[in-house]
């Protein structure tokens, strides 16, 4: 019998930061500029019309104060302290060592506009790792511009308007091909790049059928953006076929690998047809996320579509490495720099530490555990697994429902999440919009935890199916144990209500007529 | 191999007999039956070919710590390196609270158990509001440039327009980015992008190109204040007002260290302001300490065209107690994919905790100096280099914290000073030589608090021997 956490979260009952503090104090200081600068430049040295007259209102606290106030707010973020198995984010340790690192100043101290000679570490690891990279998808150049999953999805589709363009079919080729299951990126992005998105429904076995996607795929397509396996833990069979039927059209193929933990080692991008693929080095490659970046999504194609990506591009010539800016075919720019270096350093310290043993093992470790984690979760009424025709063994996470517990209980996969953390553990990953099952939830295991927090996970998830039943209320008004109780959520929605600044709140809540501001 | 070799610090089911464990439970006898949907043809035919493992930290940290150290740096060596990436002071409590395993771990739970970290945001939104003079900003996106072309497609959004006005004199790194973002010519929805004229004489825009350029086809003007180049906007005021006059709305970057002693934006009619994270206690990172926020007046008009995230404070069920949470969420791409606001993601939210923590630390006295500091800091540099024989500032006593330095009386190249200067321990300021055809060999110098009065002065002297 796995014994359940006795927890209680840390509830500091702490105060908005202008609430402490008193006038003068001071956390900071600077000291007046120096004698022989002051004399020669006087004070007089903003020109009126942009001169600061008022006095931002800011805090005023000590160094102290703020240490303790933003430790206190540390102490009431769970962050994966207890377990997470946050399906799609493959949660892994987060390397000290590799943090470290790159808080040497020989990493936190560098400017992207140095010269190239006093450059040469940092790109001799991108050089690396771009090496590595290619091993793992049989492409041939990766870069790291990209701030995240969502923009490499961005890069994928500014790169296919650079080779339309090129070859003259820019106004031809304006549609982009996916599936309805594909994360919310892919379509959000190829929009906001200009393509038209074409989304195939799923069908019986979890994936659309290979005709509707020789129906959606024509002389139109300018390429098509697809994960595999999905977050059902569903494998398309058919993906050879896929890129088959896409290239015939003429389209180019992009590999959202998001999903590569369980597959890492197995398959390789190139040898399944596809053009790119993007891999998450804040996920897979154990990068921290914290809370949603810096991240980074790297960007790999193949040489036919290298010339299109942003630069600059990190290329050895002869025994010294160079940024290549001089790329005329270029998309252009996503986001300014090379990329959020220091997590393409921890993902290659990753890398390293892994080997290709470690990698190989790892999504062994995550694929068994996560069919561990299946059969434990089938035995606990109240929950159905997606595609439940589907009896083959799932890939590294599987889509939950709690469909029928709701149904009996009343308490959904909201309420359930919630009360999670009642106990320690990181409330679980639902689904992406849209919900394709009811009440979803997806856990991941990867290969950090351990098969004691997975029991003890497992443990969690039937106490809490139990209490639906025998205490649907206090389910449903949970959490209990935690820093704050449930958020009213009208305001979020209420112009009148919502406030995004103090200065804001005041105003609107508190009827500060004071702070200044438009209604 | 023994199964014991494989046992490794970050996989507890490497352990010897966990896996097994685990595969006995669920009766298979192998890993690779657990991959039945994967058809045998589709797996890689060739084993991995990768560098040899380092499960040792001790090894990982020889490599690391041995190629990083072939890097030269800002602290060993002096820099005037600016131009979006600038060396400010990072108080150590930021880089603590940063560093908390917390918050560098956290992904996304429920508002109560990520309470901690969404009250942060909150902290950094209304702090950075306050120095705006505006009620609503956006946690940062991915970059400066980024955020320039998100409220770029707001604009257009808002206004139904297609065409916006920039500075020729704009930053080619986030200019690049915001063509991007505006899509190229002959892609539907496409935004163009209007270069206005800078005056000669100050850098500044030239009001009267931009005022034969606007018309009711105008989306909207961006600006910056401080500019690219260093300088000062004064006729802020009259740009917004030039822009309202027919309907367009008046984008504005900023640099938050700048506006202890800089005019807030909300108070010369900026509608949207975009700014970069990183001169708020974020390490240069070779670049990778970029990010960029987004803000307005609190107006529907506009919360409705944000992007991304919006912490909004809320009550709780339980009576006279706070919580944060999103506002607005079912706008961005998470609850409307292709439908959303542009898109969103992963992005920069650490950087925002560390925002947080620096403006509390520094308080309203704190800008105060520290921008004082700077500009005095910059003037005083910008006065001794003009003093060099061939060597002029471009805009003399107009500027923040960066100017332009023009070499061409020395008769050498930017290029050539800079190898000079490296072989010296000093990183001149970065080549723009070629950016701006009529500024000619010139460089773009940042010099902020961190520089002493002494670091200046060798950097003058080094300077005067380089190009006598």
């Amino acid at each position: 019998m796995t014994r359940l956490p006795d927890f209680h979260a840390a509830k500091w009952d702490e105060p908005v930061i202008y609430e402490i503090g008193r006038q003068g104090a001071r956390g900071q200081i600077f000291d007046a500029p120096e004698k022989r600068v002051a004399d020669a430049v006087g004070t007089d040295l903003i020109p009126h019309a942009m001169s600061r007259k008022d006095t931002p209102d800011l805090p005023e606290i000590t160094e102290f104060e703020a240490q303790r106030h933003f430790l206190h707010l540390s102490q009431m973020t769970l962050g994966m302290m207890g377990i997470s198995l946050f399906g799609t984010c493959t949660m892994k340790y987060n390397s000290k060592a590799a943090e470290f690192a790159t808080l040497r100043p020989e990493l936190a101290e560098v400017h992207p506009f140095q010269h190239p000679d006093t450059l040469q570490g940092v790109l001799e690891i991108i050089h690396d790792f771009d090496g590595i990279l290619q091993n793992l998808s049989g492409m041939d150049q990766f870069i790291f511009q990209a701030g995240g999953g969502a923009d490499a999805a961005y890069t994928m589709a500014t790169v296919a308007r650079a080779y339309w363009a090129d070859k003259g079919m820019l106004g031809q080729r304006t549609e982009m091909v996916t599936s309805v299951q594909a994360h919310p990126c892919n379509p959000a992005t190829a929009a906001a790049a200009g393509f038209d998105v074409v989304n195939l429904p799923l069908e019986e076995n979890g994936y659309p059928y290979l005709e509707a996607l020789k129906a959606a795929v024509s002389e139109k397509t300018a390429l098509i953006m697809i994960n595999n396996p999905d977050d059902m833990g569903i494998y398309n069979p058919e993906i050879k076929e896929w890129t088959r039927i896409a290239k015939e059209a003429g389209a180019l193929c992009f590999y959202d690998h998001a999903n590569f933990n369980g597959v890492m080692g197995k398959l390789s991008a190139r040898e399944l047809g596809f053009d790119a693929c993007m891999f998450m080095l804040h996920k897979t490659f154990g990068a921290p996320k914290a809370g949603g970046g810096p991240a980074v999504g790297a960007f790999g194609c193949t040489a036919q579509l290298a010339p299109y990506v942003p630069g600059p591009v990190v290329v050895k010539e002869g025994d010294s490495y160079i940024l290549d800016e001089d790329r005329s075919k270029s998309t252009g720019k996503v986001r300014e720099y090379w990329g959020n270096v220091p997590q393409v350093v921890k993902a290659y310290a990753w890398a390293r530490a892994m080997g290709a043993e470690g990698i190989n093992l790892a999504s062994d470790i995550s694929v068994v555990a996560n069919n561990y984690m299946d059969k434990k979760l089938a035995e606990i009424p109240g929950l159905e697994i997606s595609n439940p025709d589907n009896g083959a063994w799932r890939m590294e996470m599987t889509r939950w429902s709690l469909g029928p517990l709701t149904e009996e209980t009343g308490v959904s996969t909201v309420h359930f999440a919630n009360r999670m953390a009642d106990y320690g553990i990181d409330p679980y990953w639902m689904s992406h919009e849209p919900w394709i099952v009811a009440e979803p939830f997806t856990p991941e295991a990867g290969e950090l935890w351990s098969k004691e927090d997975i029991d003890t996970w497992i443990a969690v998830i039937a106490k809490i199916a139990k209490e639906a039943r025998e205490n649907p209320d206090m389910v449903k008004s949970a959490p209990h144990n935690q820093p704050v109780a449930q958020a009213k959520g009208d305001a979020f929605e209420d112009p009148a209500k919502w406030a995004m600044t103090w200065r804001a709140y005041q105003r609107k809540v508190i009827g500060d007529e004071t702070k200044k501001g438009v209604a | 191999m023994t199964e014991r070799d494989l046992s490794h610090p970050w996989m507890a089911n490497s352990a010897p007999g966990a896996l097994k464990a685990m595969m006995d439970e669920i009766g298979v006898s192998s890993p690779r039956e657990v991959f039945q949907q994967i058809p045998e043809d589709h797996f890689r035919t060739t084993p991995l070919d990768l560098p040899p493992q380092l499960s040792s930290e001790l090894a990982l940290r020889r490599d690391l710590v041995g190629k990083l150290k072939k890097n030269g740096d800002c602290e060993t060596n002096l820099s005037f390196l600016g131009a979006g990436v600038w060396q400010h002071h990072v108080p150590a409590v930021v880089d603590e609270i940063v560093g908390r395993t917390e918050f560098a771990t956290n992904v996304w739970g429920s508002y109560q158990s990520d309470h901690g970290r969404n009250q942060a945001w909150f902290e950094f939104s209304s702090q950075l509001g306050a120095l705006l003079n505006l009620e609503v900003v956006q946690l940062p996106v991915y970059s400066w440039g980024c955020a320039i072309g998100h409220a770029i497609r707001m604009a257009a959004r808002i206004t139904g327009r297609s065409k916006v006005l920039l500075p020729r004199l704009s930053d080619p790194e986030r200019l690049s980015v915001i063509r991007t973002y505006c899509k190229p010519e002959g892609m539907a929805g496409r935004i163009e992008i209007v270069l206005v004229d800078a005056d000669p004489t100050s850098g500044r825009m030239d009001l009267n190109d931009l005022k034969s350029k606007l018309g009711s086809d105008i989306a909207a003007v961006y600006f910056e204040n401080p500019a690219y180049l260093g300088t000062i906007e004064t006729e802020a005021a009259e740009i917004a007002q030039a822009a309202r006059a027919v309907g367009a709305e008046t984008i504005v970057g900023v640099d938050p260290i700048s506006l202890g002693v800089m005019t807030a934006p909300g108070d010369y009619g900026a509608d949207i302001v975009t700014g970069p994270v990183q001169p708020l206690g974020v390490h240069m990172q070779c670049g990778g300490g970029a990010g960029g926020w987004i803000a307005s007046r609190d107006e529907e008009t506009y919360v409705t065209q944000y992007n991304g995230f919006l912490v909004s404070i809320v009550e709780t069920i339980q009576e006279g107690q706070h919580a944060f949470g999103l506002a607005c969420p079912h706008q961005n791409s998470y609850g409307m994919r292709e439908n959303g606001n542009d898109w969103t993601g992963n992005s920069t939210y650490l950087w925002a905790i560390a925002g947080a923590v620096y403006m509390s630390l520094l308080g309203p006295q704190g800008f105060q100096e520290v921008g004082t500091l700077i500009v005095s800091k910059a003037r005083y540099a910008a006065k001794k280099l003009d003093a060099i024989p061939g060597v002029k500032i471009v805009w003399p006593d107009t500027t923040f914290k960066e100017f332009v330095v023009n070499f061409d009386d020395t008769g050498k190249s930017v290029a050539e000073i800079n190898d000079a200067l490296r072989g010296q321990g000093i990183f001149g300021g970065k080549d723009i030589s070629g950016e701006v055809e009529s500024l000619g060999q010139s460089a773009l110098y940042c010099v902020t608090e961190i520089h002493s009065a002494d670091d200046i002065d060798r950097l003058v002297d080094t300077l005067k021997e380089i190009v006598q």
